[in-house]
């Protein structure tokens, strides 16, 4: 299914994502890793310094949403597929692999980039790469 | 201020995922689908945040400590090792398959779109498994 080409939209919320992972760094020497965040957050050894922020955080990530419908009255456009053994796959994988590779799109694509962090430019290499070829697979060799 | 820098930050965060269209997943499938119906729109989010986060983490760090907190806490490792490698491969495919990331994932929770309600559980079940397998190392932080 084709979506929009939205330059101008896509650029001003990577600058809010941006700003988010700035205020932080800032307030609280903390990156703005969501995999991070969240794994902390989970057993086994959660981080009890951590915890209370980290929730924090997860609350307000929430509230966008809500946010967005009150100010905009419509909800935000997204289309998830809807089979459902497919989605468990795919979310155990995120799951597994954020953690394992200590990072995801924002901890390494976006704060580790922007560090010049070796490690997270060479993990979002591998990630870009394998998620190309995986959508190449799903659309174009198994599905049509 | 302390609560609230962190609970706004977790609203930019967000809102800044669903103006983009991250949290679409049909909009990160198609970036990620070059040889069909191909939407580069991601590649404007990934612009947008290291344009502010490039110099806004350089700004930051020129402080000798966070506003509200004693010590940054920066990812000290540079090594490659296996389970960067197999981690990062591993959440390609997962985000590939879904088109989701962990924020977006959570994002969309309120939106209760059946698929996310099927992913985030099993994103976390899959956290902790990693979690548990993870070899105790602890001078090193995430990232």
């Amino acid at each position: 299914m084709e979506t929009e080409f939205t330059p101008f939209a896509s650029l001003l919320g990577g600058a809010l994502i941006g700003l988010s992972a700035v205020v932080l760094l800032a307030a609280h020497g903390r990156i703005a890793g969501i995999s991070g965040i969240v794994s902390r957050i989970l057993p086994p050894s959660v981080d009890k310094a951590g915890l209370p922020q980290g929730i924090i955080f997860l609350i307000g990530l929430l509230l966008a949403a809500p946010l967005w419908f009150l100010l905009t009255a419509a909800a935000p456009v997204q289309v998830v597929s809807r089979n459902g053994l497919l989605l468990v796959i795919a979310g155990l994988l995120v799951g597994f692999g954020s953690v394992m590779g200590n990072g995801c799109t924002s901890g390494h694509g976006v704060c580790g980039i922007s560090r010049g962090s070796a490690r997270s430019i060479a993990a979002t290499m591998i990630f870009m790469a394998t998620a190309f070829v995986t959508v190449f697979v799903l659309r174009h060799v198994v599905g049509g | 201020m302390h609560t609230f820098s962190t609970l706004f930050a977790g609203l930019l965060f967000g809102s800044g995922l669903i103006l983009s269209g991250m949290a679409n997943p049909a909009k990160v499938q198609n970036f990620l689908d070059l040889f069909g119906t191909w939407d580069p729109s991601l590649a404007f989010v990934m612009g947008g945040a290291i344009m502010i986060t490039m110099p806004g983490f350089w700004l930051v760090q020129k402080r000798s400590a966070p506003l509200f907190h004693g010590v940054f806490h920066l990812p000290t490792r540079t090594d490659f090792d296996a389970r960067l490698v197999f981690g990062a491969a591993t959440f390609g495919i997962g985000w590939g398959l879904g088109g989701f990331c962990p924020g977006p994932a959570l994002t969309s929770l309120p939106l209760a779109a059946s698929g996310t309600l099927f992913f985030v559980p099993a994103m976390l079940v899959g956290m902790v498994i990693a979690k548990y397998t993870a070899v105790p190392s602890p001078k090193s932080l995430e990232v």
